[in-house]
């Protein structure tokens, strides 16, 4: 079944104007529960309440406040918050083409498929095309539903993707976590992790993987429906390996009888 | 996870990498933060209000322990599921991050990755980290596993860079759609000249560097800025003294200073530099032991399989150190 777009927009960058529509990507599989009261199984609902009186308060008596550093709270008003809001807008602004990978990938939040919208025309097949042939990722702004948006223009499978990208705010860079230090690493010890690596190196299927818990979920929340029980377990907490050479040599043995 | 908001927030997840037969104890902590600018919602007073939930029957806010999970299997019927056995379906082994395969770095497709961590070495397993971020930086491969975390189950990359381990958790393939699955219509054939036009205002915009300044969040320091300006004319404030602890920033306590973790686990792990295979200064002999006992105590446990192997010990692979030096005992 073909998914509905989620919004409609106009890829532009110099004089390449592109009418798109916008698809989600990414499918949410996800097992969802509701919040229940456990004495009567009735779904709860929620409100925002004076922790000090457990009043509740309307949603129409409440104000967004913003928490400083120091913990402090500025309230802003409707008024001022409106303000700030960025101008709606149907463009997605391309800034600059970069060579592959120069966005990492930890930038990468969401991806979103571009479909031609009426009155593309060859523009949409030019634009693919023009993608696969440049090699090189656009960096383009947009404003999407009142939230501003940065995101990489690549493609996917042939077809234009937007991947909207991470702030940097967001980002812990890499330069500011420093390795666990040590004593120089045992040459011997070394050469039997590389040798084990290699002995487990493989191609990435991604297809090969599944969501198994998710599928437990399921299976249990299918059971319990018609009245089975499910037992309960623990688990241990991992112990580090006492002897990282004789571990390493027992795991190569063991590899080399399985190849 | 569901809308869990019943359950307490963990600060992090902590189990252990597998690699062959090394374990390595590690714990995660966030390399993204999902949002540096905070609002939280108050009163007219300014007082910070507090997510309660209620029951439509009577108009008093539930403790947590009043609160139940359930999936709704047909409309108005729920099917309650506590967290114990949600827990109870992750098995032991996903616990852990079993890399049985390691594969090269460049064949992931980005639009696979979701999220990343960072991994910290628990006490006691600096040295096997080390060792596996090194091999794995070198070979340029990335090990993938799945495993489970806060009631979901990952797909995950571990992926070595400067010598941290990250684990970058994967989209599984059913979560992307293809563009078959979205219905996109097949890709027409693009006129010559056109692309070219196209590829050429491409190139007129050519860049070889990511500005991270290009990736700032205007609107997030927009709203900073109107916050920081009436903090300055002291309209609307209340100081933080008077904000009751608790409320909706819990999300907060989980961005964890990495470089502490690290530091910690450094100090409790003197092991890490060598205790087993590098005697320290100076004699230090448990005095009751038998002499062979000593001397087979002070081999690392692979000279002690050696010797068990040559002794042709049945059952050495399984055996700990402790047990190898047992059997040998008793075989010589």
């Amino acid at each position: 079944m073909a998914a509905r777009a989620m919004w409609k927009a106009v890829v532009r960058f110099a004089d390449v104007q592109v009418p798109v529509k916008l698809y989600a990507a990414v499918q949410d599989r996800t097992v969802h529960f509701r919040l229940l009261h456990a004495k009567d199984h009735a779904p709860v609902r929620q409100a925002m309440v004076n922790p000090e009186t457990d009043e509740v308060v309307p949603y129409e008596r409440t104000r967004r406040a913003f928490v400083t550093d120091d913990k402090d709270l500025v309230v802003l008003r409707d008024d001022e918050l409106a303000a700030l809001e960025p101008e709606t807008s149907r463009e997605i602004r391309v800034l600059q083409f970069l060579p592959p990978q120069v966005i990492d990938h930890r930038w990468y939040l969401r991806p979103y498929y571009l479909g031609p919208d009426d009155g593309a025309g060859g523009a949409y097949a030019a634009l693919a095309e023009a993608l696969a042939r440049v090699g090189r990722e656009g960096l383009a702004r947009w404003t999407m539903r009142k939230k501003e948006y940065v995101g990489a223009l690549r493609l996917h499978a042939g077809y234009p993707m937007l991947v909207a990208l991470r702030h940097a705010e967001e980002m812990v860079p890499l330069d500011e976590i420093e390795a666990p230090p040590g004593p120089e690493l045992d040459p011997r010890e070394l050469d039997m992790a590389r040798r084990l690596i290699d002995m487990l190196a493989a191609d990435f299927h991604p297809e090969e993987y599944h969501d198994e818990y998710r599928a437990r979920v399921e299976a249990l929340i299918e059971t319990k429906a018609r009245g089975g029980r499910v037992p309960a377990r623990r688990a241990k907490p991992p112990r580090p390996s006492e002897d990282l050479v004789g571990a390493l040599e027992a795991s190569l043995k063991q590899e080399r009888k399985r190849a | 996870m569901p809308e869990d908001t019943s359950a307490q927030p963990r600060s992090f997840w902590s189990g252990s990498i597998a690699f062959g037969l090394v374990s390595v104890p590690v714990s995660l902590f966030v390399a993204q933060r999902s949002s540096h600018v905070s609002l939280r919602m108050v009163d007219e007073d300014g007082t910070p209000l507090r997510r309660r939930y209620f029951c439509n029957a009577d108009d008093r806010p539930l403790d947590r322990d009043e609160i139940v999970r359930g999936f709704e299997v047909e409309k108005d019927r729920f099917v309650v599921v506590a967290d114990e056995e949600l827990e109870a379906l992750a098995p032991e082994k996903s616990r852990e991050i079993d890399l049985r395969r390691f594969v090269e770095r460049s064949q992931i497709d980005p639009v696979y990755f979701e999220r990343a961590y960072f991994l910290a070495p628990d006490r006691g397993a600096v040295k096997a980290y080390r060792l596996l971020a090194r091999s794995m930086e070198e070979a340029g491969r990335a090990g993938i596993a799945t495993f489970v975390m806060r009631g979901k189950e990952y797909l995950v990359a571990i992926i070595a860079e400067r010598g941290v381990l990250r684990a970058e958790t994967l989209r599984f393939s059913d979560e992307l759609r293809s563009p078959e699955d979205v219905g996109l219509p097949g890709l027409e054939q693009a006129k010559a000249e056109r692309v070219r036009a196209v590829e050429q205002s491409m190139r007129d915009l050519a860049a070889e560097r990511l500005d991270r300044d290009a990736l700032r969040d205007l609107q997030a320091r927009r709203l900073r800025e109107l916050a920081e300006r009436k903090l300055a004319s002291g309209a609307d404030v209340v100081a933080a003294t008077e904000v009751a602890e608790g409320g909706e920033g819990e999300e907060e306590a989980e961005v964890i200073d990495l470089m502490q973790v690290l530091k910690r686990s450094l100090e409790a792990a003197p092991e890490a530099a060598g205790r087993r295979r590098r005697p320290r200064r100076g004699p230090r002999r448990a005095p009751a032991r038998a002499a062979g006992d000593a001397e087979l105590e002070q081999q690392s446990k692979s000279e002690l399989y050696e010797r068990a192997k040559a002794l042709d010990i049945e059952g050495r692979g399984s055996m700990n150190k402790a047990q190898l030096i047992a059997a040998i005992r008793r075989a010589s």
